[in-house]
């Protein structure tokens, strides 16, 4: 029994909550390397983009809301996603085609590039807190949970519950259809087979009559629907607020640099290395341990390596360890150095 | 038009901007940008000795701006009574402990052989250093913090003075500029040797994530900076408004000079916050001037512009990459701990890479990289527009709105948003000049 309990304790406070975090930060990272692989550079402008795309969701939702469109138990945002990706698209193409284009046909080093890309940024992140302000938004409806801790115990006769949110699923079930499309689109489409020649050598693909600029500009759009569902899914699984939008910028690259940046495979391992090592890191593992120790041996402790708010560091300190022992990523992608 | 008489322009209009706020605003604000503009261009010329000399991708300025702001906490405040006996030598030898373990590690890692057995020694050394470090480490910083929590709750700083007297000893403040420098090149030689071999951005994306991990650090260890409760009160090497207030001499000079005692007090004080930084500026101009034409900064502008063949030359690229990502970091560091001084408050809740990091190369690439002077303009112009697009902002908006009627939903918007105005100005003017005029005001010649 005791054993059961610190399972069900372990599903509840660290695999269900890393799976979903997991799945999240997949998406994003999945964003960063193919603009890694086809355009050539770190996309520092990436949450801001995410931040954008979940922003026009939102107000696309709330207008839902307020319209009574519901979409029976889900959350209506899942309704309003397809307009926040297609904004999101318009939002990506028009940067393009202002800013980046002209970087491109003059062969920029891939450094101006960033540069530019953190110009990018300012704009997209002073953009979305000048429409929807820079105060936290919950835009979440529906039931929260498939099953709450309390029903669980009532039901196993467990003494720990296991909540499993409504959001934490969808996560998981749209990250798997969205990665399962992008993957059959790579492997399977001729568009997909061209962008994956382009990115693996550009003379070669150029040579063999593939339009770069059409290359380009598939590679933003599925950028900016990966960018928008995974901005989404996070605001309905947490809460949306520009600034953290940013700053997920730092655990998206972290996930993309460990997985090997430009491996969209890697991406996705990075994502759950990057998610678990946070959760695990900062849990408190006393509640797990007590169930599985002999009595005398129960630590006094939290038993958490670190505190919470050393969540970013984390991610960091994988991220350098990677990079110095391992630089290609656990993916093979391109060298670091 | 020669360079010259450009250059003079340049300059002659950011500063009858910075005057023409004071006209309209008054002197404090005016003040304050020009000390601010000081502090920033300071800032940017560290920026632009990495980027602009040596071409180093640093987007962690935040990181070394706040460890200066420690450096002036460590150095200003007075020690805590009884906080040091309390759990000083501990915290002291578990941070050796947690040293010591890395060092175990990375000496393993360079002896044994590359192999599982490696694997399993290294992983075994850091765990076990790990669990000795925070066994040392939590009940010393525990000892630490339960001393009177509520006004300090950490070591505090080498200011001899007590709780009552420290804030006379402001001097020690000027020592604090350049200590602040030591803990940012400090860092900057742990944070080079691990990252600068790295291709540019990676190493962008490294230091940008050293500097949260900066960041959290002064954040969480109470013991050390208080965290997110602050260190207020840090002396200043200036007088104090109320103590000139209650001068006669001082009053009555202000008075000749149509000053009252209250307004002439605080510009005074300012005033004198500008000498100090300007002495600094001047300094670290000068040497940079110095660095910039000597054959030093020519053999840095030549690995920049081509690292192979300054290699093939028999130049030492590493070595040289990490001595200017310590100098530029340096600065940034005095920078900061001057920042610190000027604020007399350490707030490790306020450092935000938009702010810190992202703003100062906002300004090294309007000024122009490669360009010591472009550096100082764009920090004085960048810094003043920083300030001012919010009240330009809701002047605009104010003007836009005027049509609308008072209780209009838009307007009401609009006039509340104008305040984030300030982040697209600064992401549009960088990038119009990255395209346009890609090498900035002032050109690197």
């Amino acid at each position: 029994m005791d054993f059961l309990n610190a399972i069900v304790a372990l599903a509840n406070y660290v695999l269900i909550p890393g799976i979903a975090y997991g799945s999240q930060l997949a998406l994003g990272a999945l964003g960063v390397t193919l603009v890694y692989g086809i355009l050539r550079f770190s996309n520092f402008a990436h949450g801001d983009t995410m931040a954008f795309g979940t922003m026009i969701t939102i107000l696309v939702t709330w207008a839902m809301q307020s319209a009574g469109i519901r979409l029976g138990p889900l959350p209506t945002a899942l309704l309003a996603l397809p307009f926040g990706i297609l904004g999101c698209i318009a939002l990506v193409l028009t940067t393009d085609r202002l800013v980046y284009r002209f970087y491109r046909e003059q062969k920029a080093k891939p450094v101006i590039l960033v540069i530019v890309s953190m110009g990018v940024m300012f704009v997209m992140n002073g953009v979305v807190r000048f429409i929807i302000g820079p105060d936290d938004q919950s835009f979440s409806d529906g039931p929260r949970f498939i099953i709450s801790a309390r029903d669980f115990k009532r039901l196993t006769g467990l003494d720990e519950g296991l909540g499993i949110r409504t959001t934490q699923v969808i996560t998981v079930v749209t990250a798997i259809v969205v990665v399962a499309l992008l993957f059959w689109f790579l492997n399977k489409t001729r568009a997909g087979k061209s962008m994956r020649a382009y990115s693996d050598n550009e003379d070669l693909a150029l040579l063999s009559g593939i339009n770069p600029e059409r290359v380009v500009m598939m590679t933003w759009i599925i950028v900016a629907a990966l960018a928008t569902i995974a901005g989404t899914l996070y605001g309905l699984d947490k809460s949306f607020k520009p600034f953290t939008y940013f700053q997920l910028l730092l655990p998206i690259f972290a996930s993309a640099v460990v997985g090997g940046i430009g491996s969209p495979l890697g991406a996705i391992a990075g994502g759950f290395v990057i998610a678990f090592s946070e959760v695990t890191i900062t849990y408190a593992w006393k509640k797990v341990l007590v169930y599985l120790m002999p009595e005398s041996l129960e630590p006094n402790s939290l038993v958490q390596l670190m505190s919470t708010d050393y969540k970013l560091a984390v991610s960091f300190v994988i991220l350098l360890i990677v990079l110095l022992l391992k630089p290609t990523g656990l993916f093979k992608g391109q060298s670091t150095t | 038009m020669t360079d010259t008489v450009k250059n003079t322009l340049l300059f002659v209009v950011v500063f009858s901007l910075i005057i023409i706020s004071g006209l309209f605003q008054g002197w404090n604000n005016a003040m304050f940008i020009l000390n601010m503009g000081l502090i920033s261009s300071i800032m940017a010329l560290g920026v632009n000795l990495q980027w602009g000399f040596a071409g180093l991708f640093n987007v962690g300025v935040m990181g070394f701006v706040a460890l200066g702001g420690l450096a002036a906490v460590l150095v200003g405040m007075p020690a805590t009574p009884g906080a040091f006996s309390a759990g000083g030598p501990g915290v002291i030898f578990a941070l050796i402990l947690g040293a010591a373990t890395i060092v175990a590690a990375v000496f393993t890692y360079k002896r044994m052989a590359a192999g599982r057995n490696r694997n399993l020694a290294i992983t075994a050394i850091l765990i076990f250093g790990f669990v000795v470090f925070r066994g040392m480490l939590d009940p010393n910083v525990a000892l630490i913090e339960d001393v009177n929590p509520a006004a300090t709750g950490y070591l505090g700083g080498l200011n001899p003075g007590t709780e009552e007297t420290y804030r006379q000893n402001g001097w020690i403040m000027l020592i604090a500029w350049p200590v602040g420098g030591l803990f940012a090149a400090g860092a900057a030689w742990l944070i080079g040797k691990a990252a600068l071999g790295l291709r540019s951005d990676y190493l962008a994306i490294a230091t940008l994530g050293i500097a949260e991990i900066i960041i959290s650090m002064l954040k969480n260890e109470d013991w050390l900076s208080r965290g997110v409760k602050n260190v207020v009160g840090i002396p200043r090497p200036v007088p104090y408004e109320l103590d000139l207030q209650s001068s006669a001499a001082f009053v009555e000079r202000a008075a000749a000079l149509g000053f009252d005692p209250v307004e002439g007090s605080t510009l005074w004080v300012k005033f004198l916050y500008a000498v100090l930084f300007a002495i600094v500026l001047g300094i670290i101009f000068w040497l940079s001037q110095r660095a910039l034409n000597s054959p030093w900064g020519r053999m840095l502008r030549a690995i920049r512009d081509n690292e192979v063949a300054a290699e093939a030359m028999g130049k030492d690229v590493t070595a040289r990459h990490l001595q200017v990502f310590i100098l530029g970091s340096a600065i940034c560091g005095v920078a900061g701990a001057m920042m610190t001084t000027l604020d007399s408050q350490l707030t490790p809740g306020t450092y935000q890479p938009l702010r810190f990091t992202f703003l100062i190369w906002v300004m090294v690439i309007v000024g122009g990289s490669g360009s010591n002077l472009g550096s100082i303009l764009g920090g004085f112009l960048i810094w003043f527009l920083w300030v001012q697009v919010e009240p330009i902002g809701l002047f605009i908006m104010d003007i836009i709105t005027s049509g609308m009627s008072e209780d209009n939903w838009l307007r009401a918007h609009l006039l509340d948003s104008a305040a984030q105005m300030r982040l697209m100005t600064m992401g549009i003017i960088m990038i119009l000049v990255l395209r346009f005029s890609p090498r900035g005001l002032i050109p690197e010649k």
